[in-house]
């Protein structure tokens, strides 16, 4: 496996979508080199269609020509097959579990609120900023329990809650930034503060969360292509 | 140690007996308590505060929530029983992506066709119809989603399995026809016959009464 050819394997994704970001950090983890297939916002590739005909969706891993989709599940199969690599998830069945759950609470419960919030005014806008902050709340608490006074969620490196959450700070600045609102707080969430800078400058996290600044602009973009 | 295994669930829940089904596969015992959603318990609010719902599995005193993340922690736990995941990793992407399919997209969509009214439930019916069609075309014509054997997809796929028919049969909504679903027909009467799936199910007429029971109180 650790031969494999870089056009053995490819990332179908785009730059501004956490989920993509997801399966970059994972392959970067494991010293994995790959293919980057950028897709357009306006249109979905031929091969996208292919790989991803229930979802149509980003990202997708093309490994061997076979494609797996949904990022949470891309990032586990890469754990399994580069299993040589540093591992990503943690090793005992009870803290993985604990992950896995956090992971899906961030995609089910406070990703919806974060896109939410991106366009939302007055009363609604005040109500997400509090199911958000709620949601980052708990996950502070899990971070204390999880991370042992260590740096990170996983402990001393980024593992698969690192990952599955980090991938959503470069959209939590830009909410910040967009909204005037505070989300990760110095007061409510000091060991995430502390996370979120350990997490941005990791060797594997570099160049893959974009500029706060980038996706502003990218967010302005797709308001007016919506025609909100 | 002796190893002490806790499962709060409800009886009509597809989520909680997919939970007990996969520990009946690994021969593990457990102790069930039933849970009156009306009135929730301390010790189900302790063990999942977060979401407040069943399934909830406490080994040991530590709980763990969310089905599909119970399952796979039932077989990262017992490696040597009954295998609930494949052991290849592009199997296990599969099956991990069919069972979030049915959760994602398939419950929702067969809830809303069969409970949902008018336009709302006309569309679904139409969604459920194309998403059922993803996992007859998936199925092909092997015996399990599993293969051979059930594996995570069949147990997660248990609403299709056994509460659909019954959602069809109150609600009179037709969605698994034979003639559109020929492969899926033929696995649902597979999988309501399996030894350890059966044991799992609630008795039909049952769940059909609670039903009635709960349409009727719309």
């Amino acid at each position: 496996m650790a031969n494999s050819s870089c056009s053995d394997i490819k990332v179908l994704g785009a730059w501004p979508s956490p989920f993509v970001m997801r399966v970059r950090i994972a392959l970067n983890i494991k010293s994995v080199k790959y293919e980057f297939l950028e897709e357009t916002h306006s249109s979905k590739s031929q091969l996208l269609l292919q790989s991803n005909p229930v979802y149509k969706k980003i990202p997708v891993l093309i490994h061997g020509g076979k494609p797996i989709c949904e990022s949470l599940i891309i990032v586990q199969y890469i754990d399994e097959v580069w299993s040589s690599g540093p591992s990503i998830l943690p090793s005992d069945p009870y803290d993985r579990a604990i992950e896995r759950f956090w992971a899906a609470y961030v995609d089910d419960k406070i990703f919806p609120s974060m896109k939410l919030l991106n366009t939302a005014q007055g009363e609604e806008k005040t109500a997400l900023v509090e199911q958000v902050t709620e949601g980052l709340v708990l996950l502070e608490e899990a971070f204390q329990k999880s991370s042992k006074g260590k740096a990170f969620f996983g402990g001393d490196r980024i593992g698969f809650l690192d990952i599955a959450f980090g991938s959503m700070l470069g959209w939590l600045r830009a909410i910040e930034k967009m909204g005037g609102v505070k989300l990760l707080d110095e007061a409510k969430t000091p060991g995430l503060v502390q996370w979120a800078e350990s997490l941005c400058g990791d060797g594997a996290v570099e160049g893959i969360i974009p500029d706060t600044e980038k996706l502003v602009e990218f967010a302005k973009i797709l308001v007016k292509m919506k025609g909100h | 140690m002796v190893e002490e295994v806790v499962v709060f669930g409800v009886w009509v829940s597809p989520y909680s007996r997919r939970v007990e089904t996969a520990l009946r596969l690994k021969g593990v015992p457990y102790k069930y308590i039933e849970e009156d959603l009306g009135n929730k318990s301390p010790l189900l609010l302790k063990y999942n505060p977060i979401h407040e719902k069943v399934p909830v599995l406490v080994h040991n005193g530590n709980p763990i929530a969310e089905s599909l993340v119970i399952l796979e922690y039932i077989d990262e736990t017992c490696p040597q029983g009954f295998p609930i995941l494949p052991k290849d990793p592009y199997e296990r992407a599969t099956a991990r992506f069919g069972s979030k399919f049915i959760d994602d997209k398939c419950m929702p969509a067969i809830t809303q066709a069969c409970w949902g009214e008018g336009e709302a439930s006309d569309k679904a019916v139409e969604e459920a119809t194309e998403l059922l069609m993803f996992m007859e075309n998936e199925l092909k014509e092997n015996r399990f989603f599993g293969g051979e054997r059930i594996g995570m997809v069949d147990i997660a796929a248990n609403i299709v399995g056994f509460w659909l028919g019954t959602f069809e049969q109150v609600t009179g909504v037709e969605l698994m026809t034979r003639d559109k679903f020929p492969n899926l027909t033929n696995w649902s009467i597979e999988f309501v016959r399996n030894n350890v799936i059966k044991e799992n199910l609630p008795p039909r007429e049952e769940m059909i009464s609670y039903l009635r029971k709960k349409r009727s109180a719309r």
